[in-house]
């Protein structure tokens, strides 16, 4: 899934100061499910906000929505009259969502509250790790199910780094070296001869190198 | 002075400044660079030595242009931002001050994809002006990026960008020229002129907001020793535009290598008439044997 954190409440109330009616859009996908920005958090967002403007004698108007995803065109369609009547839209989507909304209303001004942070899943209840960098061309066949694209700090192919000491990253103490995982699961499932093997460089242009990507599936298209 | 550069002292006396380029070999050998000088030295203030243009490996722009130095001539080392983030790039304008170059010229450069490296991944850590931003201030600061003082010996940079007059949006083209001026940029060369109408108009927008008082600009000329050069570019080169008249006038002559260098002198002359431009940078690709032929026709020899 897709998560994020929502921006500093400082820096929302400056990106939406010249306005005074908004539109404040949850999105009931991914961030729903990280906390950040499903209907829960855009109901908080909007009384910190109100409360905040009407603090500094310049009240706003704030009405809301939550749509079952911000990010897909027919879910969106629905707020064209909310959209219509608003001087700005602030959105917690993820940032797929934030460019659905400027593609579809283009004459709006879109704002984004939410920090979109990377593909991952909760390894405990309400904490999140990155597991997946969208590389586009996946190595977890021969690494035993972990990802060092998105887990080490060094994105290497080739075993860990000469500063990895005790299963830990020398980058930050708390973070764990992934190549260290990588061997214990190959040694575990008998596969460490896929570490002998030198691995050629990674071909980038899979991944955001050449620019935007796009994916089509032919037997679905209408 | 910002620096000792010859290109900074011609420019800053008002004459018109003159620059041209050399390409570094794909290979290591240092007599390619000394043999390709020969045809350019005394025809030009400073000669741009590229970094892996187009993006296909070459030998480093800063290497090259130590061999220029030692061939003769001042070198414009390009660096551009595809393949270093922050700390390579102060370490090559340290390694490159230290070596005697004394002009820099900054871009965001060719993306891989067109080069023959295109599995690669780019690095694009600063874009082009926040690198101008950030050799300005190792020169005129006396810090690096992130804040630390140079103690001794700043690099001391005449240091250059490039702007293209005929990429989109058009308006916007002028915007990024005040941007590059206000990160720092002292001088600016173009992209190749064929299309001088729309040169001339962007010239005067240049003019309007007073730009040209703030940096120099050297307009680039492309000498073509045939009418596909010019089809090729015209099609397959973005943000690059040349105009029927031209490629028909050259598909007609009856001596194409002649009727290129008329045309590529008639384009010196107009735009030395042109409010604003303080210098040419004449980039005749592959076909560096007749800078001499066209800077003995310019009056523009012997440089100063």
């Amino acid at each position: 899934m897709i998560v994020g954190d929502r921006k500093p409440l400082e820096e929302i109330l400056e990106s939406i100061k010249d306005f005074k009616k908004i539109l404040l859009l949850g999105c009931g996908g991914c961030v729903t499910i990280c906390f950040s920005g499903g209907e829960k958090a855009a109901g908080l967002l909007a009384s910190q906000i109100s409360i905040a403007r009407k603090d500094a004698g310049n009240p706003i108007e704030i009405d809301e929505a939550t749509p079952t995803r911000v990010c897909e065109h027919e879910f969106i369609d629905e707020l064209k009259d909310k959209i219509d009547s608003v001087d700005a839209v602030l959105s917690l989507s993820c940032g797929v969502g934030v460019q659905t909304l400027a593609e579809q209303y283009e004459d709006k001004i879109i704002i984004p509250a939410l920090n979109t942070t990377f593909m991952g899943y909760p390894v405990e209840h309400a904490v999140w790790e990155e597991r997946c960098a969208g590389c586009g061309d996946c190595v977890l066949g021969w690494t035993g199910g972990l990802c060092p694209i998105s887990r080490c700090a060094k994105k290497l192919l080739n075993g860990p780094c000469g500063g990895s000491v005790d299963g830990v990253c020398e980058v930050d103490s708390e973070k764990e070296c992934i190549w260290h995982s990588i061997y214990d699961r190959l040694k575990r499932i008998g596969k460490l001869e896929n570490l002998e093997k030198v691995r050629d460089p990674k071909d980038w242009r899979t991944s955001t190198n050449a620019g935007q990507r796009k994916s089509e599936f032919k037997e679905a298209q209408l | 002075m910002k620096s000792d550069s010859k290109l900074e002292k011609v420019l800053s006396e008002g004459k018109f400044g003159v620059t041209c380029e050399l390409g570094p070999p794909q290979h290591a050998d240092p007599d390619n660079i000394s043999k390709k000088a020969e045809h350019l030295k005394g025809n030009a203030d400073a000669v741009n030595i590229t970094d892996n243009q187009t993006a296909i490996v070459r030998m480093s722009s800063i290497a090259a242009s130590k061999l220029a130095i030692d061939a003769g001539l001042e070198p414009v080392a390009q660096m551009v931002c595809r393949d270093r983030n922050r700390i390579a790039m102060q370490s090559d304008i340290l390694g490159a001050a230290a070596l005697g170059i004394k002009n820099i010229l900054l871009l965001s450069g060719d993306h891989q994809t067109f080069g023959n490296h295109p599995e690669a991944s780019n690095v694009y850590d600063l874009d082009s002006i926040n690198l101008i931003q950030m050799v300005k201030n190792m020169r005129d600061e006396k810090i690096f990026q992130s804040g630390d003082p140079i103690k001794e010996h700043e690099p001391r940079m005449f240091i250059g960008a490039v702007e293209n007059p005929f990429a989109d949006p058009f308006e916007f083209r002028v915007a990024r020229l005040a941007k590059k001026a206000n990160a720092g940029a002292d001088f600016i060369q173009t992209q190749c002129i064929f299309d001088m109408n729309r040169f001339k108009e962007w010239m005067k927008m240049v003019v309007d907001r007073g730009i040209h008082e703030r940096l120099y600009i050297l307009a680039g000329i492309t000498p073509v020793r045939s009418h596909k050069a010019l089809v090729y570019m015209n099609k397959n080169v973005a943000g690059i535009t040349v105009p029927e008249e031209l490629i028909k006038r050259m598909e007609d002559a009856d001596e194409p290598k002649e009727e290129g260098v008329k045309v590529a002198i008639e384009q010196i002359q107009e735009i030395q008439a042109i409010e604003g431009v303080a210098g040419l940078h004449l980039m005749p690709i592959g076909w560096e044997s007749i800078t001499s032929v066209i800077m003995e026709k310019t009056g523009l020899l012997p440089r100063p």
